[in-house]
């Protein structure tokens, strides 16, 4: 399929992998500060939920500006942000936990905060391996777009691992949040609309 | 003069001009690519750039310490590794300068440590307001190399300067009445901007039983590295308890009061469930969040498994004999 921007898609993987890049690098020469292990931690985090929600905002921006470009951006957002996610866990897994994977099982069923973040990333394979066009033909359309509303669900359980990591001054997360209600306040109230076009249609 | 043209290029040279409009196109594509990339790294990283980010080769200015120095006892020393200064001073929990952990090296420099006074009062027979270098003028420095644990689970060792606080505790003699120790905080937002946002109930208030206050091991600091405490590590006076989480060592002390009630603490406060009076080291009692079980020590990577009382099981289990340090976190 000929592209009208070719460009496009390479840019945002292009520029949307370079701060992991960039952590690597520094992390291998210790530039990353005294907590290095703690600072990607951070890092990954947070990339994983912004790129996460961003992928999540390109149908609300369609909807609103009639825009085309963010629906044909959003399969590399959801990828970037599989990626963000499981360097996430591996720095969790490989760097923190030295993969102690007895300390990691105890952590993940005994600690909230852990269990809905590992939740998260769990929820996104299944949509990382269903994101090529030929999964869409496979599982049919309306199929393929139920299963891949566990998009919301991983962001709203990665808010919830942010809220819980936070020690005090939830401010941040709790924006995070806020966005992605808003987010979810359009799709919901574009499906409300439509289904009364719907009706409306039919009784005429 | 010249009236002759320069040849004209044969034909077959020519740029056909769909290939020029095509370069022209790539140009185009190349420039919005390149600018794409820009706008969505550059997103990212102004996104992350408020998250605790490590400073450059930041290293704080403090003076040299005037005072005499006891020999080494040595007694209490770990011969660990001791954590790069860089590390001690720039990566701090002090909320009175914010909540990141560069955020103490980077703003505490609106604190002034000097002058500063000091209030000994409560249930002592010599209560006293006096200057902090007057304060200390007494007792000679002694160097201790302790670890550190934060309940973060991370950890660091670090060579501190101070006195032990029960030698100072000795000279304005506790009444049989006093059964706690309570510290506080200076308290001036000017001074310590954080103070400004309600975070934590100001001014910070921790607590140590009497005999844990007497207890050799506890030390109130002045320096380390054998330098005057720079102002993010608690200038200029802090309190060091080596077998606690890293919160009970309060940081800028302007008021130590001998009660009988035990202090209620600011992290107690704040949140009952996760922070005890206590909060003796205890790899058995995690935190409700997160594993106390392990932690990291500053420059390491990977995790090593954290001793009960943070090591110093020897000198103090015996303080808590017959409690129940579940209940008593």
């Amino acid at each position: 399929m000929a592209s009208k921007q070719p460009w496009l898609n390479p840019a945002v993987a292009l520029g949307g992998l370079s701060p992991l890049a960039l952590l690597a690098v520094q992390g291998a020469q210790g530039q990353l500060g005294a907590n290095g292990i703690e600072f990607a931690l951070n890092q990954t985090g947070l990339f994983a939920l912004a790129v996460l929600m961003a992928s999540l905002a390109c149908t609300p921006l369609r909807l609103i500006t009639g825009w085309t470009w963010p629906a044909r951006i959003r399969r590399t957002l959801g990828l970037l942000a599989f990626t963000y996610a499981g360097a996430h866990f591996l720095t969790y897994s490989v760097l923190d936990q030295g993969l102690d994977v007895r300390a990691m099982v105890e952590d993940v069923l005994t600690r909230p905060f852990i269990t809905v973040g590992f939740t998260a990333f769990m929820l996104l394979v299944p949509l990382a391996l269903t994101s090529t066009n030929k999964s869409v033909r496979r599982l049919g359309f309306p199929k393929w777009q139920r299963l891949h509303r566990l998009a919301y669900v991983a962001a709203m359980l990665g808010v919830v691992h942010f809220i819980w990591r936070v020690k005090k001054d939830v401010t941040e997360p709790v924006l995070y949040g806020a966005v992605l209600a808003l987010l979810l306040a359009v799709r919901v109230g574009e499906a409300l609309r439509k289904k009364r076009a719907l009706a409306a249609q039919r009784t005429a | 003069m010249r009236d002759k043209l320069p040849p004209e290029p044969p034909g077959s040279e020519v740029t056909p001009e769909k290939l020029y409009l095509r370069r022209r196109e790539l140009i185009k594509n190349a420039g919005l690519f390149a600018g794409t990339a820009a706008v969505v790294g550059g997103g990212l990283y102004l996104l992350g750039l408020k998250r605790t980010r490590p400073m450059d080769g930041f290293v704080p200015d403090a003076g040299t310490v005037a005072q005499p120095v006891a020999p080494a006892a040595g007694a209490f020393d770990t011969d660990e590794p001791r954590t790069p200064y860089e590390d001690i001073t720039t990566y701090n929990n002090f909320y009175e300068f914010g909540l990141d952990k560069n955020d103490p090296a980077r703003r505490a420099h609106t604190l002034k440590p000097r002058p500063w006074t000091v209030v000994i009062d409560g249930e002592v027979h010599k209560p006293q307001t006096v200057d902090v270098d007057q304060l200390i003028a007494g007792f000679p420095l002694e160097e201790r190399v302790y670890r550190m644990r934060c309940v973060e689970a991370w950890s660091m060792v670090i060579p501190w300067l101070g006195i032990p606080l029960g030698k100072l505790l000795e000279r304005v003699q506790p009444t049989s009445f006093a059964k706690y120790v309570a510290f506080t905080t200076l308290e001036d937002p000017e001074q310590m901007p954080g103070q400004k946002s309600p975070v934590l109930d100001w001014p910070y208030v921790e607590g140590l039983r009497l005999d844990e206050a007497q207890h050799p091991l506890t030390l109130l600091a002045t320096g380390l590295y054998g330098k005057q405490l720079p102002a993010q590590n608690g200038a200029p006076l802090r309190l060091v308890v080596p077998w606690k989480y890293g919160f009970k060592g309060i940081k800028s002390i302007v008021r130590i009061s001998l009660t009988r009630e035990q202090p209620r603490t600011t992290w107690s406060l704040a949140n009952r469930r996760e922070y005890g009076f206590y909060a003796n080291v205890n790899p058995a009692v995690d935190h409700p969040r997160w594993s106390q079980a392990s932690e990291r020590r500053i420059g390491d990577t990977g995790r090593r498994p954290t001793l009960p009382f943070n090591g110093y099981a020897e000198q103090v289990a015996d303080l808590y004999r017959g409690m129940d340090l579940k209940q008593d976190f």
